[in-house]
């Protein structure tokens, strides 16, 4: 099998290697495989190898996914696949991004969970079937690993547009009932930069390994930031 | 706040929009059946306060539905940001806000 992988930064090319196919390969195989015994000087970036820790997403023939698990039978082209780094995100080396703006975004869109107990309170009982929490479940699993950032073709456009990632942790946290600083987030989340720059292309939920809805929680966020702003409060 | 109030300014437009042009596609469908005539369609608007309102709405809402969704068409394509987009918008506005008039005057007045 013939697989190009970008070499370089910003500039760079892509490299040819032959590789070959073994049954049950995955794309993460095969990049491992390059810098095993072929190029050791291939940097790229992967830490579980099973789909848990979100590490190891790059483009394979032009599409964000998990290397992992990908396998090669799914995507190889006429025997041949395409390997290149993360849209949206500055280059490091090879196939590794610079992720900090990605993360640096979460915590302007106010990503960090603020409670109003103490070790000293009781725990605050949510019910697991109230329509809060459900929406909380439909966004929770999100391990941030940049395949709907990447994707999104807003941020392309858009530098300053949070991202379908830290919008869906905003909206997780602003349907959390122990939250406190909801009227923050919002104010975070509205605007040019925010929920209201989504053009609902639905990329980032055509992409989403694990099948999360980013888009229907920025249009929650929209929801809820019409309603705070139509009570005066955003 | 300002967005976000720019945002539903364009989504209740767009609920006014929807069915102003569908009123006005179908009377365009209506009116050409045999021919269309300067003489007819004034026949119909001139004087016609209900048709007035109509046209009144319609370009009240295009004229404030239309910038706003030329602002990130400006932003993302032409990376065009900051105050003079703003000011170029207002401006937009306007224009559209004044020729609309012109138009729908233009076809009530006697």
């Amino acid at each position: 099998m013939k697989v190009r992988v970008w070499r370089g930064v910003a500039q760079g090319e892509f490299q040819s290697f032959d590789v070959p196919r073994e049954p049950s390969q995955t794309v993460l195989d095969v990049v491992t495989y390059i810098q095993r015994k072929l190029d050791p000087t291939l940097a790229y970036r992967y830490a579980c190898r099973v789909g848990m820790c979100g590490s190891c997403a790059m483009t394979v023939n032009g599409v964000s996914r998990w290397t992992c698990r990908t396998h090669v039978n799914q995507v190889a082209r006429n025997d041949e696949l395409t390997i290149g780094p993360l849209r949206n995100l500055p280059v490091i080396r090879d196939l590794v991004t610079d992720m900090r703006e990605f993360f640096d975004k979460w915590a302007r869109a106010r990503g960090q969970f603020k409670g109003g107990r103490t070790r000293h309170d009781d725990f605050e009982r949510v019910a697991p079937q109230s329509e809060h929490r459900e929406a909380v479940d439909a966004g929770i699993e999100c391990i941030g690993c940049a395949v709907c950032y990447s994707s999104c073709n807003v941020v392309a456009a858009n530098p300053a547009y949070l991202g379908p990632a830290a919008l869906n942790r905003a909206w997780t946290l602003v349907n959390d009932v122990r939250e406190k600083e909801n009227a923050e987030r919002l104010r975070a989340v509205a605007g040019d930069a925010g929920c209201h720059a989504c053009h609902t292309h639905m990329d980032c939920t055509e992409r989403c390994p694990k099948h999360l809805s980013p888009t229907a929680a920025i249009a929650g966020l929209k929801r809820a930031t019409t309603k705070a702003a139509l009570k005066g409060k955003l | 706040m300002t967005q976000t109030v720019l945002w539903i300014a364009q989504r209740v437009t767009a609920g006014i929009l929807a069915v102003c042009v569908v009123v006005h596609l179908a009377t365009i469908i209506y009116a050409v059946q045999g021919g269309l005539t300067a003489a007819e369609i004034l026949g119909r608007t001139r004087g016609n306060t209900a048709w007035l309102a109509f046209y009144l709405v319609f370009v009240l809402a295009a004229a404030i539905h239309a910038p706003i969704g030329l602002r990130p068409v400006l932003g993302e394509w032409l990376h065009w940001r900051g105050i003079w987009r703003e000011v170029f918008l207002v401006f937009f506005a306007y224009a559209l806000l004044w020729f609309g008039l012109q138009a729908v005057l233009g076809v009530f007045a006697v």
